[in-house]
Parts: C-alpha cells; structure tokens; sequence
C-alpha cells in the first residue's frame, strides 16, 4: 500500500478518534482502577480501532470506541482473573438480585455533605459491573442511553434498569458513609 | 405505573431520555406517590451533588505521545534514502562536500515533516472542544497556566489592541514532544502559535511556507522555535509575527 495512502487514513484516524482520549481513557481507569493499565489498555485500544477504521461505519464514533475499550479490558479481567469478574454483557445472577432497598431514612431529611472528588471516584470503582460502567458511560462520560446500549451491546431497557441500580447502591454506599462519619 | 417501572423511568426523566407522553406519565405516579417522590428527591440531590465533582480523567501526555508515535508518519518525497542514493551516484561530488550537502537535506527532511505535525496539530485544534485548554483574554492568567506543564513556558503576549485577539492556550504535541500552544483570532480566523524549545540560540529570520492550504510562518528566537499557522493569507500573518516579535522586543527590554 502506498505510503500517502496509509499516512491519509492515519490522519483522518487521528481527526475522528484522538479527540476521544480524554473519555476513553476515564473510563479505563474506572473499569480497571490502575493508572498503567488503563494507559495500556487506551493504547491497544486505539491500535484495534486504527485496525478496523476502513471497516468503520458508524455508531458514533464514542461509543465505538468505548466498545473496543470494554473487549480490550475483559481480556486484561481475564487476565486477573483471580481478583476481578468480567464484564458480562448477558443479564446474569446480578441483574436478578432485589433491585430496591428500602430507604432507612427519609432521603428528603437528608442533606447531603459534599464530597471531594477522590471519595466519590472511590464509591463509585467500588460499584459492581456491570453497573459501574452504565454509570461511568452515562455519568461521567455523557453517552445518552442508546449509546450506551451501543458500545455495551446489550438493550436499553437493560441500560435503563443497570442505570437505576447503580445509581441506588451509590447513594446507599453515599448514605451509608455519611451514617458513619457521624 | 408500578412503582418498580417508575423507579426505572424517573432516571430516564431526570436524564431527559423521555418523550412528552411517558414523561406526563411517571410524573402523574410521582405526584400520587410518596415513596417515589422521596426517590426523585433523593436522585435529584445525588445529581447535583455528583455534577461539580471532577470525576474525569485526563489522559497523560505520555500516552497521548505513545499513540501519536504509534500512526503511520507522513513521509515527504522523495524519501531520504533515494536523496542520498542521488549523491551517490554523482561521483563528481567529494565525499566531503556529499557529507555537508547531506546533513543539510536531512535537516529540512526534519523540518518538512515537523511543519507537517504542526499543521496537522492546528487542524486537530479546529474541531470543537479542542482549540483551548485555557480560555483567557488575559496574558496574566495564560501563562501561569504553562508553567509546570513544559519545561520552558512560552511567552504570552496580549496582542488584542493590535488586532489579534488572545484567546487561550493549550498543551499540543509535535515530534511526539509536549509543545506549548498560544491561541489567537483575527475575525473569525483562528491563528496557532507554536512554541517548543530549541538547543539553538541563533536568529532565524522568519520564513513562510504553505502546506494543506495553510499558511505557516516559522522563526527562531532566544532559544525558541516558533510557528504561526492559520488560514489567514500571507500577509497578514506576517503581520500578525512582526506584531509578535516588536511586542516580545519591547517586553524583553522593558
Ligand atoms: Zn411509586
């Protein structure tokens, strides 16, 4: 292949891709929670998405990203496979437990103390998966609920109740230590 | 409405993802039910507190640099191989003066593809959300903000009242090295001044060249390499570096 031709798709690669860094590499650090294998992770990433650039068509250009980025983490879960689950995109015994607790206390009582941003990174990477990363994708990186769907394949009717769960245990563990640093 | 469908749709609500219909419905439930209102409530704090913590991450200019580093380069023609295959073959040329003439198209071999970078960084910079790192129409807050981020923190000059409007700064990276960006407007036309660090403390006087369509006016100066790309023509850019560097003469002696 003649080299300007490569050197064009590299560059329109570039334009369309690299400005996405910021986000895929957030949510690398979430789904994994280690600064250097998030960067190996992004890294591999991007190589993968280079590779099938000229096959790419769409979705947007986030959320097919963020779907390359999760089969590159799932292969480093795997990896680990001792400390950590991978992320299952089929409903499992997780989706399955009782979504709702019963609040203990009127949350409208409740004043919520603020929170610098390291203690609530931390509650968040202590959600499970697959909740963590609807949160992260929706939260933090501002995928609207399709999109999600899209880079975690999975229905938005399961975005919609993985979204719900999360965000309920979040301010379970959020309630849970304001009660302890009473 | 169930209250375990409304606990799912109130989220889908608060993330406006609802059309009108469904919305109009888990607000009627809501109004009638306690337990969900309480939830809404609940949700809604959460999300005001969640909105002005910095949760996300920035990438680290090494990795940036390592993915850069990873694409296909351009490659100007002809290639240097084929350059000096051309020396070699006029044996009327001594080997020294091969040498010389040799180390001198490699250096503009250099350069040409390092302007081709710092073209293709002020493209980059065009798309949306990625012109500025700091907005400012104010030089004192620029320049603090380079410091710590490069080794050597460009010079930032406010050159508004001269009909160049500074409007923020950024990190770049060229030759796969973190390069201070200064972000200008003339009109509605954007102009990059590229900054990076050079072991050359020599004068080199300006020089313009175009590439891709834009045009690109490189100088050194006190131990700084400098570039200005813009679609703005020529001589207005000229303009723009002798403004610059009358303004950089003043401060330096002032
Ligand atoms: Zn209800």
């Amino acid at each position: 292949m003649p080299v300007s031709d490569d050197f064009q798709k590299a560059q329109r690669f570039r334009e369309a891709a690299l400005p996405y860094l910021d986000d895929v590499y957030t949510l690398a650090r979430y789904l994994l929670r280690d600064a250097s294998d998030a960067e190996d992770a992004v890294q591999e990433c991007y190589l993968r998405a280079l590779k099938h650039f000229d096959s790419y068509r769409g979705p947007a250009m986030k959320p097919w990203l963020f779907a390359i980025l999760r089969n590159v983490c799932n292969a480093e879960y795997a990896r680990r496979a001792h400390s950590h689950a991978a992320i299952e995109d089929t409903p499992g015994a997780v989706d399955e437990t009782p979504m709702w607790q019963e609040n203990e206390a009127s949350p409208e009582a409740e004043v919520l103390r603020n929170r610098d941003a390291g203690a609530i990174r931390k509650m968040i990477d202590a959600l499970a998966e697959p909740f963590k990363e609807t949160f992260v994708l929706r939260e933090i990186n501002n995928l609207s609920y399709r999109e999600i769907a899209e880079a975690v394949g999975a229905p938005v009717g399961t975005v919609m109740s993985r979204l719900a769960r999360a965000r309920a245990m979040l301010r379970a563990a959020w309630m849970a230590e304001e009660e302890h640093s009473k | 409405m169930t209250c375990d469908e409304a606990k799912i749709l109130l989220h889908a609500l608060l993330d406006n993802e609802l059309d009108a219909g469904h919305a109009r419905e888990v607000e009627a439930h809501i109004a009638t039910c306690p337990a969900c209102a309480a939830e809404l409530a609940a949700q809604r704090e959460m999300r005001h507190a969640l909105a002005g913590a910095k949760l996300r991450y920035t990438a680290p200019a090494s990795l940036r640099a390592r993915i850069e580093a990873s694409l296909p380069q351009a490659r100007p023609q002809p290639s240097r191989r084929s350059v000096l295959r051309g020396f070699a073959m006029g044996s009327a040329v001594s080997a020294l003066a091969a040498s010389g003439v040799v180390a001198v198209v490699l250096r503009q071999d250099d350069q040409q593809r390092i302007l081709s970078e710092v073209v293709s960084a002020h493209l980059r910079s065009l798309q949306a959300g990625h012109l500025i790192d700091v907005v400012s129409t104010d030089q004192h807050s620029v320049k603090p903000w380079f410091n710590g981020k490069l080794d050597v923190a460009p010079p930032v000059i406010d050159l508004t009242a001269q009909g160049f409007t500074l409007v923020g700064g950024r990190l770049d990276y060229v030759d796969a090295r973190a390069i201070g960006a200064v972000v200008y407007k003339r009109r509605q036309h954007i102009i990059n001044l590229f900054v990076s660090q050079t072991a050359s403390t020599e004068h080199r006087p300006p020089k313009t060249q175009t590439m891709q369509g834009f045009n690109c006016r490189r100088w050194g100066e006190r131990g700084l390499n400098f570039w200005a790309v813009s679609d703005i023509g020529g001589d207005e850019l000229t303009e723009f570096v002798d403004k610059f560097e009358a303004a950089m003469k003043a401060n330096v002696e002032g």
